[in-house]
């Protein structure tokens, strides 16, 4: 019972409602993770992406800051897209102290996996203020299509 | 210092801001990525803000406090259905309290790709006088 009174999480409480805040924003992201709010990475790769959809198209996009279309590398199969490339962060030159650091550089390479085919031929690509946005067409054999009933 | 060898990028998720001044519109507030350099005379600071219009960017320095706000905005397009979402939107926030004097007139602040660059001049330092006591 003592032991149970010491073995709460020992974390930075600067005010006295700080940590019920913290609770709360747990509580509320859970509850958004089981109700498909919000999904964790499940794939872990480099970058992040949302992809939605409507009747005709698919739509990724992801943020990258910094990166031009030239930069990016997109290429598709009949059901893939792979995004690749390299966020490179010019030197500021010599006799420069940083005092932080957090912007990192590197290659990335992800592949994402469709749910239905896509028209490879009209694939579009744009990359604006550092977000990435594919629309990816669906083949005409994915796209919904209405039955008259007789 | 440039990274000869480039390693691969990992993931690393956006970070939401933890105590945030209450805001009056609803929605996600993001801690930009910066980095701060010291160049001469300057204070550079680079932050990563995708999606932010320069006519949405905010940037205030008093008291040695210096404000970035980054305000994006949000079309909910009709008809679309998410499938994934691996990442929020919203908006960027991020507080720095400064030691330096600045120079307010020549802050210089540029946004491209996503990528803020503002340049912080530093007041330039009064030149040491010399005073010389005279000896009656």
């Amino acid at each position: 019972m003592i032991r149970g009174l010491f073995n709460f999480p020992t974390l930075s409480v600067r005010g006295p409602f700080e940590e019920l805040e913290l609770m709360k924003r747990q509580m509320e992201r859970l509850s958004d993770e089981l109700t498909g709010g919000f999904y964790k990475s499940a794939a872990g790769v480099f970058p992040l992406i949302n992809v939605a959809e409507d009747k005709d198209a698919y739509h990724v996009s992801a943020e990258l800051p910094g990166l031009l279309g030239g930069d990016l590398d997109i290429s598709t199969t009949a059901n893939t897209l792979t995004i690749s490339g390299e966020r490179k962060i010019p030197s500021e030159g010599e006799n420069v102290k940083y005092h932080r650091r957090e912007r990192e550089a590197g290659k990335f390479s992800r592949v994402i996996g469709l749910p239905g085919q896509i028209n490879t031929e009209k694939v579009e690509a744009n990359c604006i203020d550092g977000i990435l946005k594919v629309t990816l067409p669906k083949h005409e054999s994915t796209k919904p299509r209405q039955i008259p009933v007789r | 210092m440039i990274d000869t060898e480039s390693k691969n990028l990992q993931v690393r998720e956006k970070k939401e801001m933890t105590n945030p001044t209450e805001h009056t519109k609803p929605g996600f507030v993001f801690n930009p990525a910066v980095d701060i350099l010291e160049k001469g005379e300057e204070i550079i600071l680079l932050a990563d803000m995708p999606g932010v219009k320069a006519k949405d960017l905010f940037i205030d320095l008093r008291d040695n406090v210096l404000t970035i706000e980054g305000g994006i905005e949000t079309s909910e397009e009709t008809g679309k259905v998410n499938i994934l979402r691996e990442y929020n939107v919203g908006k960027y926030y991020r507080k720095f309290s400064i030691s330096e004097v600045i120079d307010q007139s020549k802050i210089d602040a540029q946004l491209k790709n996503g990528v803020l660059r503002l340049k912080l001049p530093k007041v330039e330092k009064a030149a040491p006088r010399k005073i010389t006591v005279k000896t009656a």
